[in-house]
């Protein structure tokens, strides 16, 4: 070997050799991602171009912008993408104040408190679509337990359907979401909570600072990162929310609970336009893209190499 | 006067513990409950919130095929073993291949490595809606329609990244010198990752594989298009077809969501610790 006669100047051959055994350690996860993710969104992209029906899926007649411009131009659209910010934003606005609350309640120590924060992990680790399936069997309007206590507890006088009018039925997804993912705020958060420094919290109770004012002015200002990682990860998650649509309504009452991914799925494979469901896909990838970038950039901060 | 306070304050702080424990666990009891009820005593108005009769008879119409029930219920024990198949899968290929990435991205001098790890936690985020069509067609071309192997395959593109991630978080926690003393004594960079680093972060490899394996075995949308025969067909999908094509099969439907829910909530519940660690390594950067 040429190594061992002339010896090259070390530290340029052992970066060499380190960069080489990098590619080959990172060669089957970069193929099998650029093969399942990145080839994917660009193929979206060239589809969403297209007329392609599920009936014959390979890439056909080439219509330009068209399918995007139906949809801008669609009341449905822009009915399920408000759907969508809707939904996005009253479940993730409550899950973080609620999933806040409880993780400040768990760093109080009451007693009990590790059972609680035990409990928090069933919520979170029930599947999404048992989770569904046990809100809309909740929901039942001739059998369910919701009806079943109202009528017990003497609320109501007879069963009602709760499912059939739009906007409630909407918020009754939440509801199922924000019991699924409450669990997952607190965890993080109260994770968060139990990595702050102390020093600062018990130098302004010393100086008279009451509880409210080390909250507002200490712990909150420290647990930014935290709540801001959390609120991406789930923003980005109830954006494309699906399964327990799917499951509970499944995107009714008359298309009441429609959002854009639910809309996507009907536009591929329930009219078996996959052309058109491309143009929308790729325009949630957008969007997921921007966020991706927010969460990208709260997340990882470039470390001096070496 | 100043203890009087502090037990005011418990006792405040009990207050607020008893709903949110009654929001988490009255849903979770009406699902056992339901799954042991029998048909009558559930569909009565009101319900029997505790059955007369409990009974396991809609465990045994479950998960002991040939009795009279439904296609879905006949068949359900076979999607949980598919369930089993295809996220055990998933977290094999992802602990290996996600170590070798995960470890090369913690430790080694790269170009390029920024670019790499900021492109790896984007595509953690891409929605499996954007990859679906695609990954459809192909799937059709190549004739993998209804085989675990397609599910496998897709579910690495949001299972990868993550394990990746997660790994190279707790890599980099790996005390640097342990690995410098076993490269001197003349061990590969391979044998030094399998021998010292793996090890060393032994609880980090476990979160990496619960997360994982949780992440595979709920996934719904890709096992809905791809899988519609039992030959692959998941949990998930089978308990979305109780509320589907047949009438509403409520004993059957929370019988299926108590046995799809056990092996994630037993997980998570068992290696408690883990996951507690693992939500803060995979979440925020430690």
């Amino acid at each position: 070997m040429a190594q061992a006669t002339v010896r090259p100047p070390k530290t340029v051959s052992l970066l060499q050799f380190e960069i080489r055994e990098g590619v080959l350690f990172l060669l089957p996860a970069v193929v099998l991602i650029f093969g399942i993710t990145l080839f994917p969104i660009l193929f979206t992209f060239v589809l969403s171009f297209t007329d392609t029906p599920l009936s014959n899926p390979s890439p056909q007649n080439f219509v330009g912008v068209s399918n995007y411009l139906v949809f801008l131009r669609s009341a449905q659209f822009w009915q399920a993408i408000w759907r969508t910010l809707y939904f996005t934003v009253v479940s993730v606005g409550a899950e973080l104040l609620l999933g806040l609350g409880i993780a400040l309640l768990i760093h109080a120590r009451p007693p009990g408190w590790a059972f609680l924060r035990t409990s928090l992990i069933i919520p979170w680790a029930v599947p999404t679509i048992v989770n569904g399936a046990l809100w809309r069997w909740i929901y039942n309007a001739d059998y369910g337990a919701l009806n079943g206590l109202l009528y017990s507890l003497g609320l109501i006088e007879r069963y009602r359907p709760w499912l059939t009018e739009p906007m409630r039925a909407l918020n009754l997804v939440i509801v199922a979401d924000i019991w699924h993912s409450v669990p997952f705020i607190a965890l993080i958060l109260q994770a968060a909570l139990a990595t702050l420094p102390l020093e600062l919290d018990e130098a302004a109770a010393v100086d008279g600072a009451n509880a409210w004012q080390r909250f507002w002015f200490i712990r909150l200002p420290l647990l930014r990162p935290a709540i801001l990682v959390a609120l991406v990860i789930r923003t980005v998650e109830a954006f494309r929310v699906f399964d327990i649509i799917y499951v509970i309504t499944q995107g009714g009452p008359a298309f009441g609970t429609v959002t854009i991914s639910y809309l996507t799925y009907l536009e591929s494979f329930s009219y078996g336009r996959l052309g058109s469901g491309a143009a929308l896909s790729f325009l949630i990838t957008l969007f997921t893209l921007f966020m991706a970038l927010a969460y990208v950039r709260l997340l990882y901060r470039p470390e001096v190499q070496g | 006067m100043k203890r009087w306070r502090r037990h005011l304050s418990t006792l405040l702080m009990l207050g607020l513990m008893l709903p949110v424990l009654l929001f988490i666990y009255a849903p979770i009891a009406w699902l056992v409950l339901s799954s042991i009820s029998t048909r009558a005593e559930l569909l009565a108005v009101p319900p029997h919130w505790i059955p007369e009769h409990p009974t396991l008879k809609n465990y045994r119409d479950i998960l002991i095929p040939g009795t009279a029930v439904s296609e879905v219920a006949r068949t359900f024990s076979v999607t949980l073993r598919n369930s089993f198949i295809v996220a055990g899968s998933t977290t094999l290929i992802c602990l290996v291949t996600g170590s070798l990435a995960g470890y090369a991205l913690a430790r080694l001098r790269l170009p390029f490595r920024n670019a790499l790890f900021m492109g790896i936690l984007g595509v953690r985020m891409v929605p499996e809606i954007s990859l679906v069509v695609p990954l459809y067609i192909i799937a059709a071309r190549l004739a993998l329609l209804n085989k675990p192997i397609v599910l496998i395959i897709t579910y690495l593109s949001f299972a990868l990244p993550f394990a990746i991630w997660m790994l190279s978080t707790f890599f980099e926690s790996v005390p640097r010198e342990l690995e410098d003393a076993a490269l001197i004594d003349g061990s590969s960079r391979l044998g030094t990752l399998f021998r010292v680093v793996l090890p060393v972060a032994a609880p980090g490899i476990v979160s990496t594989a619960l997360f994982t394996f949780l992440l595979a075995w709920d996934e719904f949308f890709f096992a809905l298009i791809f899988t519609s025969t039992i030959a692959a067909k998941t949990v998930p999908v089978a308990i979305a077809e109780f509320t589907g094509r047949y009438a509403v099969d409520i004993t059957a439907m929370m019988t299926g969501g108590v046995l799809a829910a056990l092996p994630p909530v037993l997980l998570a519940l068992v290696f408690q610790r883990y996951i507690v660690s693992g939500l803060s390594a995979g979440a925020i950067k430690g």
